[in-house]
């Protein structure tokens, strides 16, 4: 069906964005391929370095998946903040990449924890980083003919391993003007093994930054040390203005968020 | 220029329902206006208020977002299945009237069918719980407040009549 119709056929997953810009006429397709009936397409897999969820696989399942929680926790907690239980009920994971809104949490995630997609064509499957994945605001690298099978998000295996996931919006439930997503890994002597992080909602498309995150590789992610970091981050960002949120006032915000996810990772962390 | 119509089978209210209807009829206005159960409302009709909501295989969700087509062989429950089986009021929407958790009405299918799914997967939930489950139901006219209290009261009586 894509490949015959091209840009004028969609794909329908929860139906949670497509359907709304569809309700005001932002988006006229000429044809829906509706892929929730697609078994193949919902599961999630907890290997050893890595989680698989299939791209149909609703929110809410993945918000109760235990096994998951436990290698990934980073998902479970960016869900709590997206819209509501009745949108979990039916909105799908991939469905949340696919649209690609840089104020979404689970882009953000991927983002942050490097995530892989799979993309199928007829013409064959390639893997995109998620990197490579987001290309614009509400925009990414899939062709129109190509569906999002497979996300491969990357669990890592120190056992003292945190993660945390914060935002301000206006009401809770809706979309965020700023959020920040962090991961940090401890060793025994609670020296950062590892760290990422990145702020949503201060660009085109959800931000991550490595180059940040390794300068803290070797500290104890003292206080100093993660508002350092932060606010090397919110320098970065680009934020743009609207009714809701001044370009200044989101970079204030990517520091501060960005700071608290990283102190509640750590906090985490030593707690294990 | 007449549309393909479909053939559905969606069991609502636990009577089985057979239609032919277009890919873009939405749930919502097929359960009101094919099925004249018109105690479903529509608010806002892009997801956002909440007052469409019903539960598909037992899950609130929101009906203007989904199409009738894509409830073929699922189970719909509309605030028309909430009362006993003789038509009297469930003991959540008697609730609902003596706290006076609703002014207009206008949310009140939607808040129902919320609450009763959130009772139905947690009998004892706590005011957080609540209010995270009607997160997403708009109302304009109570304030929440006496919405809460009419969960907090039917979880209270329920969990009576369980003993
Ligand atoms: C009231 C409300 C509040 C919300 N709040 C939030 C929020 O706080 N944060 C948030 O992130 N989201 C929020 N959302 C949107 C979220 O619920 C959606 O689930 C999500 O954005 C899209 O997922 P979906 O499965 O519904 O996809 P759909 O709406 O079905 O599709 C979205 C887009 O992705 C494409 N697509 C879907 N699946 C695939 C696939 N497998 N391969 C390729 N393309 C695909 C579709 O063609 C379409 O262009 C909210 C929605 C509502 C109605
Ligand atoms: S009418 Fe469906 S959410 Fe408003
Ligand atoms: S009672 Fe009027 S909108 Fe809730």
């Amino acid at each position: 069906m894509l490949a015959t119709h091209g840009e004028s056929a969609k794909l329908l997953a929860g139906g949670q964005s497509l359907v709304p810009m569809m309700a005001m006429r932002l988006v006229r397709p000429g044809w829906l391929v509706d892929i929730n009936e697609i078994a193949v397409l919902k599961f999630v897999a907890v290997e050893k370095d890595v989680a698989r969820t299939g791209a149909c696989t609703r929110q809410c399942v993945v918000e109760r998946d235990e096994a998951l929680a436990a290698r990934v926790p980073l998902l479970r907690q960016a869900l709590k903040w997206v819209g509501h239980i009745q949108t979990r009920n039916r909105g799908t994971v991939g469905g949340s990449l696919a649209h690609a809104d840089p104020c979404a949490e689970l882009p953000l995630v991927a983002q942050v924890l490097g995530a892989r997609m799979l993309l199928r064509s007829a013409k064959g499957a390639r893997t995109l980083e998620a990197e490579k994945f987001f290309s614009g605001p509400m925009a990414t690298s899939a062709r129109p003919d190509e569906c999002l099978e497979e996300i491969h998000w990357p669990a890592w295996s120190w056992r003292r391993t945190g993660s945390a996931f914060t935002e301000i919006s206006v009401r809770h439930g809706d979309f965020a003007m700023v959020s920040a997503a962090a991961q940090v890994a401890i060793d025994g002597d609670g020296r950062c093994v590892r760290a990422a992080f990145g702020v949503g909602g201060a660009g085109g498309t959800p931000l991550a930054f490595p180059k940040i995150a390794a300068r803290l590789v070797g500290t104890r992610l003292d206080d100093a040390a993660v508002s350092d970091a932060a606010h090397a981050a919110a320098a970065e960002t680009q934020p743009g203005s609207d009714l809701h949120a001044s370009a200044e006032y989101r970079r204030h915000l990517a520091g501060v968020l960005a700071a608290r996810a990283l102190r509640e990772a750590r906090e985490r962390a030593r707690s294990l | 220029m007449s549309e393909t119509l479909h053939a559905v089978s969606v069991e609502v209210n636990g009577r089985p329902r057979s239609a032919r209807v277009p890919a873009r009829l939405s749930l919502v206005d097929w359960l009101r206006e094919d099925l004249f159960l018109t105690g479903t409302h529509v608010g806002c009709e892009h997801g956002i208020c909440g007052a469409c909501s019903v539960m598909l295989d037992g899950q609130p969700v929101r009906a203007c977002l989904m199409y009738v087509v894509q409830a073929h062989g699922h189970r719909v429950t509309t605030v028309e299945g909430l009362a006993k089986p003789d038509g009297s009021m469930s003991v959540l929407q008697d609730s609902f009237c003596e706290t006076h958790g609703l002014q207009c009405g206008y949310c009140t299918p939607g808040m129902l069918i919320a609450t009763q799914a959130l009772l139905n997967s947690n009998p004892d939930p706590t005011e957080a719980q609540i209010r995270d489950a009607i997160g997403g139901n708009l109302c304009r006219c109570t304030g929440y407040q006496q919405i809460v209290e009419a969960v907090q009261l039917a979880a209270e009586r329920m969990a009576k009549e369980a003993k």
